[in-house]
């Protein structure tokens, strides 16, 4: 079973309530005092036994990150977050297991909860014609790694971050920070700085993955931010197909999330990057859950690379969350495609950046934004053609849903172009779901909220389509788990 | 003992009435036709019994099966068994037909406690009943009613009807834009469902449409009321001499 | 803000002092303006309003008060096109009533003499609108009683100034539409050497009124244009607008439309054609307040040689404002290697049951078109022309006065005249 495919069904057997994956795991934590200091970044540092080049570095983005402010351009609006309030570490306590057998069985029946096929069998058992490899980052730490052997056979290099620093510092020094550099925006600077663990991959020249690669984090521990940090090498020709989903326990609270995801993709290499994100929301009144700071980019360095970013955003109470492609090689493409929902009292501003630096570059934009309950919801993106990006292309299409009307859809598109042979498109549009197209789903004997499931399904097939399809339907089920409520 | 009763039934639109008291019954297994000139109120009778917002009934009662039908909702009435063929049918785009009729389906059985069908066997019943129709399997892959020609928005309507195998059928003009062929199509689609359990009230414009389907009464609307009521042979009349003799005769 | 913008916002703010005593209108709208300017000065590119243009270029001139002597300026009406009906004509700011003919039939008159600073004062999203609120000191007031039809009213405005003596003038011109009451308002702008026109139109559209305005901007190309425009309309109220940039260094040409009663409608069609070194900007913020409304905006870019073209525009629809139907088209060609386009345009929905959509293209001529008219005979420079023509034809030739577009249409084509593309 994939990483988070069918979580539904698993998980509603173990769960109640409107937010299916709010349990949570009573294991024994090692935590770092709260607060963020150079002694903070010195412990992490220590406890994952770093060399001296990466905490020089973490150093460093920290003594940018304080002179920084957080960004206020987004729409949207949050109390002020206390950073020395959080805890920047949180580990098991138990040691990093060398094999399966050694894992928490607390948290691998966790993990059973959500549907993660932790064991390689189950992983076997549970795909159709397909196999998965899944790095689970429970808080911090990356706990276990499946399927590693067949990947290392193929030359795939698929780790928790933290074990590739030591087994393969070479790569991690050459590529670390190349993308988003430490002191990029604030979120990433302090990602930088406390980042605990993430998944690194690097898919050698002329390898195509045999597998697709899956993440799994989850917040588990009570004020604890989570700073994963993954990093993806694919070399000329290499392709790989990486998956990525997340929840969290139902705390009052917030939590705040700041990761950094960084691609590299040399020539005619393309990576593939599908997100479907459900950090708890908060309660139907606003009240906690997860800040949702995500700087993702991919840099398509190599002649003819792709990069394509799907992302599936269901949850956490507030999104803050670009992933961009800078299109440096001659003729590399860069995609993104996404569903952003949003219920309640949730705030995402979400979309892409598209920066066309080299010559016949192409990038293709496909958003799509459901606004429900009191939520507000932001498409913001930006094409930008350099003067040297002769005959670059990028076509945007991006539709917003209102349901109700108390919430609010808004679109902020960016478009400068610099070269005359360079051709952009957008187009845009908002409305709520056409009464007679509920009606005539109704004459026909689907429910009011089949029907509006049905046509949101619908709104959103151009960019399900691009999913894996165990990703797909499970995307499909959280749109409708999302809009629960919404109707009537 | 009649499937739908209505009785001085009373509707209006933004305020204006346009039904002024239809009474009509529909006995079970029987086909009515509903004709009538422009602005009589056909097209409001098919959206008031199947339950569209903004039609406000004002009087009357209509039963179905013995149900209150204008107190169920629109889904209800379709699992209840009544389908309405749309003059204009909607586009849906990024739905997929099977996906969507499947669904439909499944709904509708649902709510009668049937069983409900799998894709293969859906996929099964739904070529065959394309094939009755003379329409193409590749009628599924596409997107409900987007870029579909007049003709084939109709037919699509007909083989959702053969599909869903309502007790009573109520045909929209579906015979509007339609050429001979794919009325003949459309016809033989809706006698084939023709039985002791489907009945269907068929509201047209034109005589035309039921030479091919042959009713077992005629009524005629004007100005929101049936005028006249009488067997097909009404229609042949009325195709000879025109509405605007029975409007000055209701008047 | 830079330290040499700062400085011509002090110099600004050190006129105010000396004038204060003597400008028209409600000091108190004056001292509220003057404390906000003071407050703020002239917004920088970290101001996200004022993201793609920057105001620096200002500094690079002195500016003083125009003193009177505005022969130069007036010199330039023979460049007007003749028109037969009511025209005013201002020479750098200042009404010239022996230059005008006033219309018959409805009121008007000079800010001078009538001042009106009751609509945008110091509204904090318009900078410059406050410092034409601090400065102004004439302008036309052009009222229209109920069920009135005005016919047309030409308005000319010309700036002369000279590198080392440049001068700055803020009209402030303000329109009211009572009930039922029709205008066509064709404006024109033009002039030569280095000023700044600040100019600030408020107009206030009566229920079931009607506003149609076209304007050419044709500003010296050393000059600075930037002109802001507020415009509130009532119940079913129209505003159809037209215009055509093709002067100035430096322009920014601000729209800022409220739509207030219910089922009013907005149109705003404007076409920039920019060479050189010019920069305009086009921004505009539709604010629809009450249901029923509807908004077009369609704005067209032509760019040339390092020309810098920009569009901003804001659809933003209010709870209230339900059935709201608005549309926005942004369509730009880059004719050469070093032109730019920036654009953004925004839609901000809190209304459910609203149709609003946009659409953006940049790129070049299609070279299937291009080589298809050269097959057919025609020079590959009167074949760009015919393309870019064909562009702008659909703004044009649907301005629906006639006299108003042959102003435009003469317009485009002496560019073209003047012009090797």
């Amino acid at each position: 079973m994939p990483a988070v495919a069918e979580t539904i069904e698993t998980v509603s057997a173990v769960t109640e309530g409107g937010y299916k994956w709010g349990f949570e795991t009573e294991i024994e934590t090692e935590l770092a005092p709260k607060g963020l200091s150079e002694e903070t970044i010195r412990l992490i540092s220590a406890r994952k036994e770093e060399p001296e080049w990466l905490l020089a570095w973490r150093l460093k983005a920290f003594a940018a990150w304080q002179t920084m402010t957080e960004p206020h351009w987004a729409r949207v609006a949050h109390p002020p977050i206390d950073y020395q309030d959080i805890h920047y570490y949180a580990a098991p306590r138990k040691k990093t297991p060398k094999s399966l057998a050694e894992v928490d069985p607390e948290l691998l029946r966790t993990y059973e909860k959500l549907g993660i096929p932790l064991s390689e069998r189950a992983a076997l058992a549970g795909v159709e014609g397909g196999q998965v490899a899944v790095d689970a980052v429970f808080d911090s730490v990356s706990v276990a790694t499946t399927f590693r052997e067949t990947l290392a056979k193929a030359g795939v290099i698929f780790c928790p971050i933290s074990e590739a620093v030591r087994e393969h510092p070479e790569l991690v020094r050459r590529y670390l920070g190349s993308v988003v550099p430490a002191g990029d925006n604030f979120f990433a600077a302090l990602n930088s700085a406390v980042f605990t663990d993430g998944s690194f991959v690097f898919v050698p020249r002329g390898v195509r993955c045999p597998m697709e690669l899956s993440t799994y984090f989850r917040i588990n521990a009570r004020s604890t931010g989570q700073f994963e940090r993954t990093l993806i090498i694919a070399e000329d020709n290499a392709y790989v197909s990486y998956l990525e989903g997340c929840t969290a326990p139902m705390r009052d609270e917030n939590q705040l999330h700041a990761a950094v995801v960084e691609l590299v993709a040399l020539n005619e290499a393309e990576i593939k990057y599908s997100t479907v994100q459900n950090w708890y929301p908060g309660d139907a009144e606003g009240r906690g859950g997860i800040y949702n700071f995500v700087t993702k980019r991919g840099a398509c360095r190599g002649r003819r690379s792709k990069i394509s970013w799907t992302q599936v955003e269901t949850g956490s109470a507030i999104t803050w969350k670009y992933p961009s492609c800078i299109l440096q090689g001659e003729g590399s493409h860069g995609a993104f495609y996404s569903v952003a929902v949003t219920n309640n009292h949730q705030q995402a501003d979400t979309g892409t950046k598209m920066i066309h630096i080299g010559a016949n570059t192409s990038s293709t934009i496909v958003s799509k934004g459901i606004s429900a309950g009191r939520s507000n919801n932001t498409y913001r993106g930006l094409v930008r053609i350099m003067p040297k990006a002769a005959n670059a292309r990028n076509f945007t299409q991006c539709d917003s849903l209102l349901i109700g009307d108390k919430c609010g859809a808004h679109t902020v598109p960016y478009i400068e172009s610099r070269n005359a042979t360079a051709r952009v498109e957008h187009e845009a549009t908002t409305s709520k779901i056409a009464e007679d197209q509920l009606f005539y789903c109704r004459s026909r004997g689907l429910s009011e909220e089949d029907s509006v499931n049905l046509i949101v399904n619908g709104f959103c097939r151009e960019v399900f389509k691009e999913l894996p399809m165990e990703f797909a339907v499970e995307a499909q089920k959280l749109l409708a788990v999302s809009l629960e409520g919404s109707v009537g | 003992m009649a499937l739908l009763e209505i009785e001085g039934l009373c509707a209006e639109v933004e305020g204006k009435p346009i039904l002024r008291g239809i009474d009509l019954a529909l006995p079970i297994g029987e086909v009515h036709a509903i004709m009538g000139p422009n602005g009589s109120g056909k097209s409001t009778l098919a959206y008031v019994l199947s339950g569209r917002e903004g039609y406000t009934v004002t009087g009357g009662s209509v039963r179905f099966a013995g149900q209150d039908l204008l107190a169920m909702e629109p889904e209800e009435r379709a699992a209840a068994g009544l389908f309405l063929a749309f003059q204009y049918p909607v586009e849906l785009p990024g739905v997929g037909n099977a996906n969507f009729l499947r669904t439909a389906l499944n709904a509708v059985r649902r709510a009668r406690g049937e069983k409900e069908i799998d894709a293969i066997n859906f996929l099964k019943e739904a070529r065959a009943a394309l094939r009755r129709l003379s329409m193409a399997d590749e009628m599924l892959k596409r997107n409900v009613n987007v870029g579909f020609s007049g003709g084939e928005k109709k037919r699509n309507e007909v083989f959702q009807m053969a599909l869903l195998k309502p007790r009573l059928a109520i045909l929209d003009e579906t015979d509007s834009g339609l050429d001979i062929d794919a009325l003949k199509i459309v016809a033989e689609g809706v006698n084939a469902l023709r039985g002791k359990d489907f009945s269907a009230l068929v509201i047209t414009h034109y005589q035309r449409l039921l030479d091919h389907i042959v009713p077992d009464r005629v009524h005629v609307l004007s100005a929101g009321r049936i005028v006249r009521s009488g067997g097909p042979e009404l229609a042949k009349a009325l195709e000879a001499s025109g509405y605007a003799g029975l409007a000055a005769e209701a008047a | 803000m830079s330290a040499a913008l700062q400085e011509v916002a002090e110099g600004f703010s050190a006129r105010f002092r000396k004038l204060a005593p003597r400008l028209p209108g409600s000091a108190e709208a004056r001292q509220r303006a003057a404390s906000a300017f003071r407050a703020r000065g002239f917004p920088d590119t970290r101001d996200e309003a004022f993201r793609f243009t920057n105001l620096r270029p200002l500094a690079d001139v002195s500016f003083a008060e125009p003193d009177g002597a505005d022969e130069a300026a007036l010199a330039l009406l023979a460049r007007v096109p003749a028109n037969e009906g009511p025209r005013l004509v201002f020479a750098n700011g200042r009404f010239r009533a022996e230059r005008s003919r006033l219309p018959e039939g409805f009121h008007v008159a000079s800010f001078a003499d009538e001042p009106m600073l009751d609509g945008a004062v110091a509204d904090e999203s318009a900078p410059l609108t406050v410092l034409n609120t601090m400065l102004a000191e004439d302008g036309a007031v052009i009222s229209v009683p109920e069920g009135v039809d005005a016919g047309t009213l030409v308005l000319v405005s010309l700036g002369a100034g000279e590198a080392g003596r440049a001068v700055d003038f803020h009209p402030r011109h303000r329109v009211i539409l009572a009930a039922g009451a029709r205008l066509a308002l064709i404006e024109i702008a033009l002039g030569e050497g280095v000023y700044l026109h600040n100019p600030v139109m408020e107009a206030t559209l009566g229920v079931e009124s009607r506003l149609l305005h076209v304007k050419l901007q044709n500003e010296s190309t050393r000059a600075f244009h930037l002109s802001s425009l507020h415009v509130g309309l009532d119940a079913r109220a129209t505003y159809e607008g037209f215009s055509l940039v093709s002067g100035a260094r430096l322009a920014r040409s601000e729209i800022h439309a409220d739509i207030e009663g219910a089922g009013a409608m907005l149109a705003m069609n404007v076409a920039q054609l920019l060479d050189g070194e010019r920069h305009a900007d086009i921004t505009a913020v539709i604010r629809h307040l009450a249901p029923g409304g509807s908004s077009r905006q369609a704005v067209k870019n032509v760019l040339t040689g390092r020309a810098q073209g920009v569009f901003q525009g804001k659809i933003a629809v209010d709870r209230v404002a339900q059935k709201t139907d608005g549309y926005q088209m942004n369509q730009a060609l880059l004719l050469s290697d070093e032109a730019q386009v920036n654009s953004k345009p925004e839609l901000e929905i809190f209304a459910d049951d609203v149709k609003c959509s946009h659409g953006a293209t940049v790129g070049a001529l299609d070279p299937e078109q291009l080589f298809y008219l050269r097959s057919r005979g025609v020079p590959g420079r009167e074949a760009r022309a015919i393309l870019v023509r064909a562009f702008l034809a659909e703004m044009i030739e649907t301005i629906p006065h006639e006299w108003g577009r042959s102003v435009l249409e003469n317009a485009v084509d002496s560019w073209w005249k003047d012009r090797p593309v």
